[in-house]
């Protein structure tokens, strides 16, 4: 199957530099995920001092009727004259809210059921990995809408757990490849060995090593989980008493906003969207590249090189490029490395040196 | 050959899970929905209907669970779906057969199109890291978050009601009777325009992604570096080299995306009230039609197994390595 950032993870694990304590948390480095952190603080804020921040009630009604982005409304007015800022700023919580609670939900679930099966393995990991990969192919979204529109109540909560159930899966099948590969490390034998119990060696010695997968996956459910939500208020199906973004975009489509080119009613909710699902995919982006040097985007010193095959550019961010012409160094790693002879580069010949794992 | 019996072997019990959730959907639901629905319709419903309804929610008396499973499957073998209330008394069969096709040309289109396009950007981005296309990175991150739906609006907005230069609802002119004739299906071309480049835009990205990090991992592989070093054209390495190793977890993942891809589109037929399967899924939402909602499910279900089922076989035609096994 597909051999993503994921798979190569534990092999291309880089040794950590002198601040090895840190190391656990580089991925948080660097400008996208930076990026991502930023926006996705930002929206946290709102979601926490939204109700506070609004200017007016979101139900409130006025006489000011489908008024275009002014000083009094910064988003407009709806076509009973609510504030389309309001209801921004006090919807987010409730998206948030589903997205967090959603994601958390599918990751307890993706952890059971994916570490279980690789770790466990035989009959049980041959049952966990039909389920899920069943779940894998059943189109999430319509059966997310035929469970959502069955039930009377449709709250936040259920919304969530509904969102949860339908798409764990993906995150227990990466998973369980990535525990497959860590069950057979020395390192794992020697706990066995040592005689640990079952549950220690998968608490201890193999969670720790699929932070980064785990963490991946989280945001990722996280991203479907606001989509899905957005989508079930936006078609009616969830609650619609309840102000989130999806609602906003509800009333604007019932009431043709679009005919009536009252543009500031559907464009800020979207926009929201967007900018929530780009900063989820940017942190994501960070993971991914921690976990996989070679996908990271040339910047800095590096950009002057022309990228060739069988150059594999890794994250190089003091050392100047010393190679010559036509010559391709292979998996160089630390970006720390001194100059000096170990710069200095290998002939063809020579086995290339590898880097203590 | 074993691959592909393990396959279908696997999709049929995947079909057999997704008919049982089906079944089990309204039956595990709290409360009652029918005296719900029968009061909204007030007395509107024929008996027909409401013995239907019962049937479907496991509340006719003295049927055990089981004796209603098999009942139920030999209703789906017949292909008896029940009947929608919102199209009364049309069989829910009849429905989807008619807006069917319309899914089936919008998806399978602008699935081709934008797994086309994606992947031969992503080759292209791949193989020149460090150039100007990575500049394109964050554009696509930024559309695929955006959903499905609202990149219709906007389309609706800028290029139906201030430009009108395209039709902003349906998939024909209302005008035309349909038929296999050209101002029909010039028509239905010209109103899939908006709808199929919303989907293209939303879906591109995804594959560009994922072939690029795939040609970033292969063209750091050894035989692409000999192929490099025995003086092969930068073409043919690129592409026979590198691109084709690199599409194969691509056509993989083809298969696992697809679900998403399908329900997109739903959510674009949702917005231009394109004649397809979602529109009418949207339509039983709004009207509580459960007969239609789950007939929907089920043939979209359906046709996505079926659709993993041909990504399967075109990947033990292109991956030796499946065939092998056997």
């Amino acid at each position: 199957m597909s051999v993503t950032a994921t798979d190569v993870a534990v092999l291309d694990d880089p040794p950590t530099p002198a601040a090895a304590g840190r190391a656990r948390f580089r991925f948080l480095r660097g400008g996208k995920t930076r990026t991502g952190l930023l926006i996705l603080a930002f929206f946290v804020i709102l979601a926490v001092a939204g109700p506070w921040l609004a200017p007016y009630d979101p139900d409130a009604m006025s006489d000011q009727l489908l008024q275009p982005p002014s000083s009094a409304h910064w988003f407009g007015t709806t076509q009973t004259g609510q504030d389309v800022l309001s209801q921004i700023l006090v919807g987010t919580r409730g998206v948030l809210f589903v997205g967090f609670l959603a994601g958390i939900l599918a990751t307890v679930l993706s952890v059971l059921i994916g570490v279980s099966a690789g770790f466990l393995g035989g009959a049980a990991d041959e049952i966990l990995s039909m389920l899920s990969n069943i779940f894998l192919v059943i189109p999430g979204l319509p059966l997310i809408i035929i469970i959502a529109s069955f039930v009377e109540d449709t709250g936040d909560l259920l919304i969530a757990a509904v969102i949860a159930l339908t798409s764990w899966a993906w995150g227990a099948r990466v998973l369980r490849a990535q525990t497959l590969s860590l069950r057979r490390r020395d390192y794992v034998e020697a706990a066995r060995a040592t005689g640990e119990s079952t549950w220690r060696i998968i608490l201890f010695e193999v969670m720790p090593n699929l932070t980064a997968v785990i963490a991946s996956g989280f945001v990722g459910t996280v991203i479907f989980a606001v989509l899905s939500e957005i989508t079930l208020a936006f078609i009616g199906v969830a609650d619609i008493s309840h102000w989130n973004w999806g609602t906003v975009l509800f009333w604007a489509q019932s009431n043709q906003a679009l005919a009536q080119g009252a543009w500031w009613w559907f464009v800020p909710a979207g926009l929201c969207i967007a900018l929530l699902g780009t900063a989820l995919s940017l942190i994501n982006f960070g993971i991914d590249e921690f976990v996989n040097p070679r996908l990271r985007t040339a910047t800095g010193s590096s950009r002057k090189v022309r990228m060739r095959v069988g150059f594999t550019p890794v994250a190089r961010t003091t050392a100047p490029e010393k190679t010559a012409p036509g010559f391709t160094p292979v998996a160089r790693t630390t970006a720390s490395a001194a100059p000096g002879p170990a710069e200095e580069p290998e002939s063809p010949g020579t086995p290339s040196k590898e880097h203590s794992a | 050959m074993k691959y592909i019996l393990q396959r279908i072997a696997f999709y049929a019990i995947t079909a057999w899970a997704a008919i049982t959730i089906n079944f089990l959907i309204p039956r595990l639901m709290p409360g009652d929905p029918v005296e719900a629905l029968i009061s909204r319709y007030q007395g509107q419903l024929d008996t027909s209907a409401i013995a239907s309804l019962q049937a479907l929610f496991g509340l006719e008396e003295n049927a055990s669970i089981w004796s209603q499973y098999t009942d139920y499957w030999s209703h789906l073998l017949d292909g008896d779906l029940g009947l929608s209330f919102t199209f009364f008394p049309t069989p829910v069969g009849e429905v989807i057969s008619q807006s069917l096709p319309w899914t089936l040309a919008l998806v399978g289109i602008t699935t081709l199109i934008s797994f086309l396009l994606g992947t031969g950007i992503g080759v292209y981005s791949g193989w020149r890291r460090g150039s100007w296309l990575d500049g394109l990175l964050p554009v696509t991150t930024f559309i695929s978050a955006i959903p499905y739906f609202w990149l219709g609006l906007i389309a609706i907005a800028v290029f139906a009601v201030k430009w009108q230069i395209f039709p902003a609802a349906g998939g024909y002119d209302n005008s035309l009777v349909p038929a296999f004739d050209w101002p029909f299906v010039s028509s239905a071309l010209y109103h899939g325009v908006l709808p199929g480049v919303t989907i293209v835009l939303s879906a591109i990205a995804g594959w560009i992604l994922g072939m690029r990090n795939m040609m970033v991992t292969v063209s750091s592989e050894d035989y692409v570096m000999v192929a490099q070093a025995k003086g092969l054209s930068e073409r043919r390495v690129m592409f026979s080299y590198a691109a084709r190793n690199a599409v194969l977890p691509n056509i993989s993942g083809f298969a696992l995306s697809l679900g998403f891809i399908v329900g997109g589109t739903l959510l674009v037929e949702m917005v231009f009230s394109y004649p397809g399967i979602g529109y009418q899924l949207f339509q039983a939402v709004g009207a509580k039609d459960y007969p239609l909602m789950q007939g929907v499910f089920l043939i979209i279900t359906l046709s996505v197994l079926a659709a993993n089922l041909l990504a399967d076989m075109a990947y033990a035609l292109l991956d030796p390595r499946t065939r092998k096994e056997a």
